[in-house]
C-alpha cells in the first residue's frame, strides 16, 4: 500500500553526528556486508575488479569542505542513507504497492517481489537513498536493518542497524524519534539536530547533528614558533661543504655567504 | 536526468497517438469504413507502440499488471488505468465507425476525454516530482497536452485547427523553456540546504563517496549534450512547429502533409530528449553537480 499512514506508532530512525564522524566508511562496508548476506536481493557489484567498477550501496559517505567567513575551512564527513521520511514521496509514487511505510515503526521498505523496477521512486527521492540493483533489477534501499533490530537470535547489543553497531567513533545513534523522552530525541534536542532539504517537505525522521564550533585562538600566531626557530644559520662540516658545492652549480646557498 | 530512449519513444509516440484518438472520438474526421480503419490503425499503432516501448525500461516487465493496484496515490498507476480505459472505449467506438458506419457521439466524446486524460496522467508523473524543479510546474501538463493536441490535429488532417494548435504548442514550449531555465535557482534547494551546513559557511563537495559512477549519477546527473541545448531547442522548434506551419500554408498535397507530420514527429523527439537531458535532479547537489 503506497498511501502513507496518518501516523506511525514509532518513528525508528538514525541520528548522525557530523561532529564525530571521521569518514572511515566502516558503516558503508558493514551495511553492504549485512544487506548482501541477509534480507532481500544481494547488493551486487558490476565489474568489481575491472576498469569501471560500480555497485549498489544503501549508505554512502560524502565529504564536504565548509569555508566560514573567517578562519580556516572545515572538512565534514557526511554519511547519507534513507531518512525514512514521514511524508515519503518515494512511497506514494510507486504504482505497484512495492514501496510502503510501516505503521508499526515508520520504516520505509520495498517488497521486492512486487517491484517492477520502473525507477520512479528513485526519481522522487531528493536524497539519493534508493538505488536500482543492476543484477536483480529491483529497487534497493536501507531497511534500518529490520532483520537485525527485531532478531531474537542475535545478542541484544547486536539488535541495532549494522552501521550503528560498527561505527568506531560513535557517530551513529539508533532509536525512536517519535518518543520525546528517548535517548535519540534528547540528543537531537540538546545538539540542535536538523533535517536535510527541509524545504521539500519530506519530513525526514533521521536527524543530523551539526558540527560543534571549532576552538579559536586569541592571537594570530603559532605559540610554538619561538621554539621552532632555526638554531644554526650557517651550516658547518659536511653540510657546509655540500651547501657550498651545490651553490656553485645553482648559485644558491643556505648559509650567510 | 538520463534521457532513456524507451521513455522518449513512449511519451512522443503515445502522446501523438492519443492526440489523434481524441480527434477521431470527436468525429474529426468522421470517416467510416476502410478510411476510418486506416486512421484508427495509425492511432492505435502509435498509442500502443508507445505504451509497449515504455515497458522496455522496466526491470521486471512481467510484473507490469501489479501497476494497476495503486491508483489512489500513484500517477503511474492512474496512467495505466486511464490508458487502458481510453483504448477500450475508443476500440468500441472505432469498431462502430469501421464496421457499422455508426457515429456513437457520446461514446466518442468519452473516448476523446479519456485519451486526453491519458496524456495528462503521463505528464503528471513528471510534474509531481519536487526533486526536479524544471518539471515541477503546471506548465508541464500544458506542454504535454498542447503537443498531443497539435500532433493529433495534424495527423487527423484538421489543417485549420492544426495551424492554431501548433502555434499554441509552440508558445507553451517557449514558456516552458523560459521558466525552466531559472527553476532550479528559484526552488531554493542548494548544497547548503541539502547538507544543513550553511550556517557554518559555504559548503563545497570535496570528495565523492567513491571514485566511479553509480546508479544515481548515471540516472539523475546526465550532463552530456547540455552544451548543445540551445542549438537543439532551435532544431526542435523549427522541425516541430515552424516547418509544419510553412508546409500547411502551401497548396495541399498528401506528400507535403506527410512531410509536415514527419517533421513534427522529429521535432517532438528532440524536444522530449531535451525534456530529460536538461532536467536537473536535486540529488546532483550532493555530488557537487547539477
Amino acid at each position: 500500500m503506497t498511501l502513507l499512514p496518518d501516523r506511525t506508532e514509532k518513528k525508528l530512525g538514525l541520528v548522525i553526528d557530523l561532529d564525530t564522524c571521521v569518514g572511515c566508511h566502516a558503516c558503508v562496508v558493514s551495511c553492504k556486508g549485512w544487506n548482501t548476506e541477509n534480507y532481500g536481493a544481494p547488493l551486487s557489484d558490476q565489474d568489481p575488479y575491472g576498469a569501471d567498477p560500480s555497485g549498489t550501496f544503501l549508505n554512502r559517505v560524502h565529504s564536504y569542505e565548509v569555508q566560514p567567513e573567517t578562519g580556516p575551512a572545515q572538512l565534514i564527513h557526511f554519511p547519507k542513507s534513507c531518512l525514512h521520511c514521514d511524508d515519503a514521496p518515494c512511497a506514494t509514487v510507486c504504482p505497484t504497492g512495492a514501496s510502503y511505510k510501516r505503521v508499526e515503526d515508520g520504516i520505509v521498505l520495498v517488497n521486492e517481489a512486487d517491484c517492477i523496477g520502473c525507477g520512479l521512486c528513485a526519481w522522487a527521492c531528493p536524497y539519493g537513498a534508493r538505488e536500482m540493483d543492476a543484477a536483480e533489477k529491483v529497487m534497493k534501499k536501507c531497511t534500518l536493518c529490520v532483520d537485525r533490530i527485531y532478531n531474537d537470535n542475535l545478542p541484544e547489543e547486536d539488535r541495532v542497524p549494522a552501521c550503528v553497531r560498527t561505527c568506531p567513533s560513535g557517530a551513529r545513534h539508533f532509536g525512536d524519534l517519535g518518543d520525546p523522552d528517548s535517548d535519540v530525541s534528547q540528543l537531537v534536542a540538546a545538539r540542535g539536530g536538523m533535517d536535510l532539504m527541509p524545504e521539500l517537505g519530506t519530513k525526514p525522521v533521521n536527524k543530523y547533528l551539526p558540527p560543534r564550533p571549532k576552538d579559536g585562538l586569541d592571537r594570530d600566531i603559532d605559540v610554538l614558533a619561538p621554539w621552532l626557530a632555526p638554531v644554526a644559520e650557517d651550516p658547518k662540516g659536511f653540510l657546509g661543504w655540500l651547501d657550498r658545492a651545490l651553490g656553485k652549480i645553482d648559485g644558491k646557498t643556505t648559509g650567510g655567504r | 536526468m538520463h534521457p532513456a530512449p524507451s521513455v522518449i519513444l513512449f511519451t512522443t509516440l503515445s502522446g501523438l497517438g492519443f492526440g489523434l484518438l481524441a480527434f477521431l472520438g470527436l468525429g474529426m474526421p468522421g470517416s467510416t469504413g476502410w478510411v476510418a480503419f486506416a486512421f484508427f490503425a495509425i492511432a492505435y499503432g502509435l498509442a500502443v507502440g508507445g505504451l509497449l516501448a515504455s515497458t522496455f525500461h522496466l526491470g521486471h516487465p512481467e510484473r507490469a499488471l501489479k501497476a494497476f493496484t495503486q491508483w489512489r496515490s500513484s500517477w503511474l498507476s492512474r496512467e495505466a488505468w486511464v490508458s487502458v480505459a481510453a483504448l477500450l472505449v475508443m476500440g468500441l467506438y472505432g469498431a462502430g465507425r469501421v464496421f457499422l458506419g455508426a457515429h456513437w457521439a457520446p461514446l466518442g466524446l468519452l473516448g476523446a476525454a479519456l485519451s486526453l486524460a491519458t496524456v495528462l496522467t503521463t505528464s503528471m508523473i513528471y510534474t509531481q516530482l519536487k526533486t526536479v524543479p524544471r518539471w515541477n510546474t503546471a506548465l508541464t501538463p500544458i506542454l504535454f497536452l498542447t503537443f498531443s493536441l497539435a500532433g493529433g490535429a495534424l495527423l487527423a488532417g484538421q489543417i485549420d485547427i492544426a495551424r492554431v494548435l501548433l502555434a499554441v504548442a509552440a508558445a507553451a514550449q517557449l514558456a516552458w523553456w523560459v521558466r525552466g531555465d531559472g527553476a532550479f535557482e528559484k526552488s531554493g534547494t542548494t548544497l547548503a540546504s541539502a547538507t544543513g551546513l550553511g550556517p557554518i559557511g559555504t559548503p563545497r563537495a570535496f570528495e565523492p563517496p567513491h571514485t566511479g559512477p553509480n546508479y544515481l549519477t548515471r540516472e539523475m546527473i546526465f550532463v552530456v549534450g547540455r552544451a548543445h541545448a540551445k542549438l537543439l531547442r532551435l532544431v526542435a522548434a523549427i522541425l516541430a512547429f515552424a516547418a509544419p506551419l510553412v508546409l500547411l500554408s502551401l497548396p495541399f498535397s498528401h506528400g507535403l502533409a506527410a512531410l509536415a507530420v514527419l517533421g513534427h514527429l522529429a521535432g517532438v523527439f528532440v524536444s522530449r530528449w531535451l525534456f530529460f537531458a536538461e532536467a536537473e535532479h536535486v540529488v546532483g547537489l550532493y555530488y557537487g553537480k547539477r
